[in-house]
């Protein structure tokens, strides 16, 4: 390969913003000698290259796939709106980032789903990779373009524009996907033999090979194999042991500064605490620990072969990771020695917690976040988030003793059961937050006179395998009213000048909802959407709501038939054939509990019988302790 | 100051990485030598980053075969050793030629900038008419420029433009035997000069000018100034002759 073949020409790459997201040769960056290479994968994070390039599962995924004989992946992510525009002009095909070869001369093009405000990035990509848009419209000559990620879990809105879909976690069953794939080349390809056969690997969805009819009110009414030998049920991939599988000990190291550049070190995948509006929390389960011998020597293995200046923890809930303290001394002791920082996003304020905030950060510069979601107890219950007003407190005040000035807090607004009260509760607690910071810290020592406290919410949009994925979602116009409550009693609070209130915007939440529940009928949504010139949607300032709105009234649709229904229990849902390994019954206890206010208790204290227990490993097989702070 | 040694780098930047702005060249040095596990010294504070300076910053889409990185270390090897420890924690774009130890009295990279060398040649279907004639009739045109004794230019900087003469500013400039040209020009950073500019000017006398993207440049090296015992400033001298090797 010649490494100064770039796809873009000289006058190309000096006009557009940021060169430095298409050229690739990043350290560590595999390249491969094409001769020896017979399935080339193309890794794609629907996003520019600074988002993308952040992520931990293409970085794992790469890794595994670059260990694999004969197998290259490369990356690609979506070009910003500058280069678009000059690609679309020109005809350039989308290239790989590695070989800076075109994405349509690949044998796969794997796309990571993020969020749903990317599903008109898949379609740009596509589109400027020259590939059809329509899986119906491939032939034996496109790549097979498959999907994963947390979107796919309901992958219905966008199951037109995709061969496949691998539900679960990546490190389990490519191998087996390539070994079959290499057959098929070998033997004559046929692209719908390979995916007929493809959908007999677990884990494997092939939705061109099931047919979903609706009742007259646009409910699924029946959801089925159109053969035989397709398996009715999906369920997800999970790998057990964590400690023995593919970690990327060589990162990619960008040029460019990234929104996550730093070495990663994920402590555990799943969370114990099961709160009802998180959909991480249910599809990750069973919790499982990475050992934490294996976890030190990856840091510093990482650290070597990155030259990166800060590690970060990665889970969904650091505090809970059970080796916490011996894993953060070793790496304070470390990291200092060397001039490394150390971060740790999602750990829960506490005694310990501060003291190891106080010695890896500057407690003048950072502020605590509490991430209570709701404003009142009762409310807490409901979306079963373990905290309370007294420990958040007692959190505060050993905070506020420690040095620390600033507070950010998140919330969450239009949760089921939200009332007025509760909103209030919202600004109440940051009033007595305030308060606790006027009652410890005496006048002489307070910095700048003041404490800052910074209140956000966003609005809830219900997910799929959540016990709330039968809820009602609040409408625009509702979510606008609770935001403009939430600033009102913010400002008739005593410590209200100490009190910052941020708020999201509305219109996208309402639209990720659609998309979020939606069915197979969005898919036209979607395409014309994109037709009209919308993507990067998750970017405020290119999201298009009108055209949204208009477009699904013209597929015959309606918002609310996805966002604002009430959804009936037996109602066939249209992630219904995916297993992720959480029961519908449990969900629907949960749901009931939730509506009578009754906590669950974590998976640490009590089994709830979630049904994550079938993959026979992780915290369902642990010790329980006796209680729980 | 403890007993912190100061080194002076030389490194080229060639290839695909030519894209890759200044600052981002800076972040690839703080990991490559973290990765090459050179000794180097931090500044204190809550936020310590390594102590380094870069002689003159290569724009955007520029090579170069003279960069210049000064670092202060605790330790050394030798600088065979450290030259390819560097090198293996590096890229091949980004080849580290040579590692040398500065006297105590050597001004930092930055400061002592002096001038630059550039190769510069017409990319494809982009060279002016002057240029398309024979090399001894372009340096005739070239002669009667640097004739001149002002060669007023309007820069365009940030905060609107400002005339500069580009005379005192320009060392060296001819055609070569294959027709590129060869420049040394005045880099200190107040008054630094590109060859882009040098060639509006000379092309503005025979009206013309450039046509957008036009040039292909490689920087060559950059120099500092000698400086005699009383501190006056001398003759250009290579940044890479004020160090020694180790």
């Amino acid at each position: 390969m010649n490494r100064d073949h770039l796809a873009l020409s000289d006058d190309i790459l000096m006009k557009i913003e940021k060169p430095a997201r298409y050229i690739g040769h990043e350290y560590n960056s595999v390249v491969k000698d094409l001769s020896e290479v017979d399935v080339r994968f193309a890794m794609c994070f629907p996003d520019v290259y600074e988002i993308g390039m952040s992520h931990l599962g293409i970085q794992i995924l790469y890794d595994m796939f670059n260990k694999m004989d004969g197998v290259w992946c490369e990356r690609v992510y979506s070009p910003w709106m500058d280069l678009d525009e000059i690609m679309r002009k020109e005809r350039i095909p989308l290239f790989a980032l590695e070989s800076q070869d075109p994405i349509k001369d690949f044998d796969f093009l794997g796309i990571t789903i993020q969020y749903e405000m990317c599903y008109t990035n898949i379609l740009q990509v596509l589109d400027l990779s020259q590939i059809p848009l329509l899986s119906k419209d491939r032939d034996d000559d496109d790549p097979i373009v498959i999907g994963g990620g947390p979107c796919t879990y309901n992958p219905e809105p966008i199951a037109d524009f995709f061969d496949l879909f691998y539900i679960g976690e990546g490190e389990t069953r490519y191998a087996e996907l390539l070994a079959l794939y290499r057959k098929h080349r070998k033997e004559g390809f046929d692209r719908e033999n390979f995916l007929r056969e493809a959908a007999k690997i677990p884990g494997m969805y092939v939705p061109s090979l099931y047919d979903v009819t609706y009742h007259e009110d646009g409910t699924i009414a029946a959801f089925s194999p159109r053969f035989d030998d397709v398996p009715e049920k999906v369920l997800k991939e999970v790998v057990m042991d964590l400690s023995s599988t593919y970690y990327p000990m060589k990162p990619v190291v960008p040029y460019m500064k990234v929104t996550q550049d730093r070495v990663v070190l994920e402590i555990q995948r799943g969370c114990i605490r099961g709160c009802r509006f998180c959909q991480a929390g249910q599809l990750y389960r069973p919790v499982r620990e990475r050992n934490v011998d294996v976890l030190k020597e990856y840091a510093m293995t990482m650290l070597k072969n990155t030259g990166h200046e800060e590690v970060s923890l990665s889970s969904l809930s650091s505090s809970d990771y059970s080796k916490l303290p011996e894993l953060i001394d070793y790496l304070i002791e470390e990291c200092d020695k060397r001039h490394i920082n150390i971060s740790l996003p999602s750990l829960r304020i506490d005694a310990f917690s501060l003291d190891v905030m106080s010695k890896v950060q500057d407690i003048k510069k950072s502020s605590l976040t509490f991430a209570p979601e709701a404003g009142s107890q009762r409310l807490r219950n409901v979306i079963n988030k373990g905290l309370t007003e007294e420990v958040i407190l007692r959190g505060a005040h050993l905070a506020f003793e420690g040095g620390w000035t600033r507070v950010k807090l998140y919330f969450m607004l239009g949760q089921p059961t939200e009332t007025e009260d509760d909103i209030r509760g919202i600004a109440e607690l940051c009033n007595k937050i305030a308060a606790e910071f006027f009652e410890t810290v005496p006048k002489e020592k307070r910095v700048n006179g003041r404490v800052q406290i910074v209140a956000s919410t966003s609005f809830f949009v219900p997910k799929p395998f959540t016990p709330f994925q039968w809820a009602p979602q609040c409408t625009k116009d509702q979510f606008v009213e609770k935001a403009y409550f939430t600033r009102k009693c913010i400002s008739e609070q005593l410590n209200q000048k100490s009190i910052k209130y941020n708020w999201h915007e509305a219109d996208a939440s309402v639209m990720e909802g659609v998309l979020a529940r939606g069915d197979r009928r969005l898919a036209e949504v979607i395409l014309k959407v994109y037709q009209k010139g919308c993507f990067y949607d998750a970017w405020s300032e290119y999201y298009k709501h009108r055209v949204w709105l208009e477009t699904i009234e013209e597929c015959g649709l309606t918002p609310e038939f996805y966002t604002s229904r009430e959804r009936s229990l037996d109602e066939i849902l249209p992630w219904d054939y995916i297993d992720a390994g959480v029961t519908k019954e449990f969900l629907k206890r949960e749901w009931q509990k939730a509506q009578n206010e009754m906590i669950s208790e974590n998976c640490k204290v009590k089994c709830q019988g979630c049904g994550a227990a079938r993959f026979g490993g992780g915290i369902c097989f642990e010790e329980r302790v006796a209680g729980d702070e | 100051m403890s007993d912190n040694m100061r080194l002076r780098v030389r490194f080229e930047k060639t290839g695909a990485i030519r894209y890759i702005g200044h600052l981002d060249v800076m972040r690839f040095f703080q990991k490559c030598l973290r990765r090459a596990e050179i000794d180097v010294a931090f500044t204190g504070g809550f936020s310590p980053h390594m102590i380094m300076t870069f002689a003159q910053p290569l724009s955007v889409g520029l090579e170069s075969h003279g960069e210049y990185m000064d670092i202060e270390v605790h330790s050394v090897t030798d600088s065979q050793d450290m030259l390819e420890r560097m090198n293996a924690a590096s890229v091949p774009e980004i080849k580290i030629v040579s590692v040398k130890r500065l006297p105590e009295n050597a001004g930092n990279a930055m400061a002592s900038v002096a001038a630059a060398k550039y190769l510069v040649s017409f990319r494809e279907g982009r060279t002016p008419a002057l240029f398309k004639e024979d090399p001894a009739r372009v340096n005739e045109a070239i002669s009667e420029f640097l004739s001149k004794e002002t060669i007023p230019y309007v820069k365009e900087g940030k905060k609107g433009t400002r005339e500069v003469d580009l005379r005192p500013g320009i060392f060296e400039f001819f055609v070569k035997e294959d027709q590129s040209l060869e420049m040394l020009l005045e880099a200190s950073s107040g008054d630094n000069v590109k060859p882009a500019q040098v060639l509006d000017a000379l092309l503005a006398l025979h009206d013309d000018s450039l046509s957008e993207n036009a040039l292909q440049i490689s920087r060559l090296d950059t120099y500092t100034r000698k400086v005699s015992v009383d501190g006056i400033l001398g003759e250009l001298l290579s940044m890479d002759e004020v160090g020694e090797i180790f």
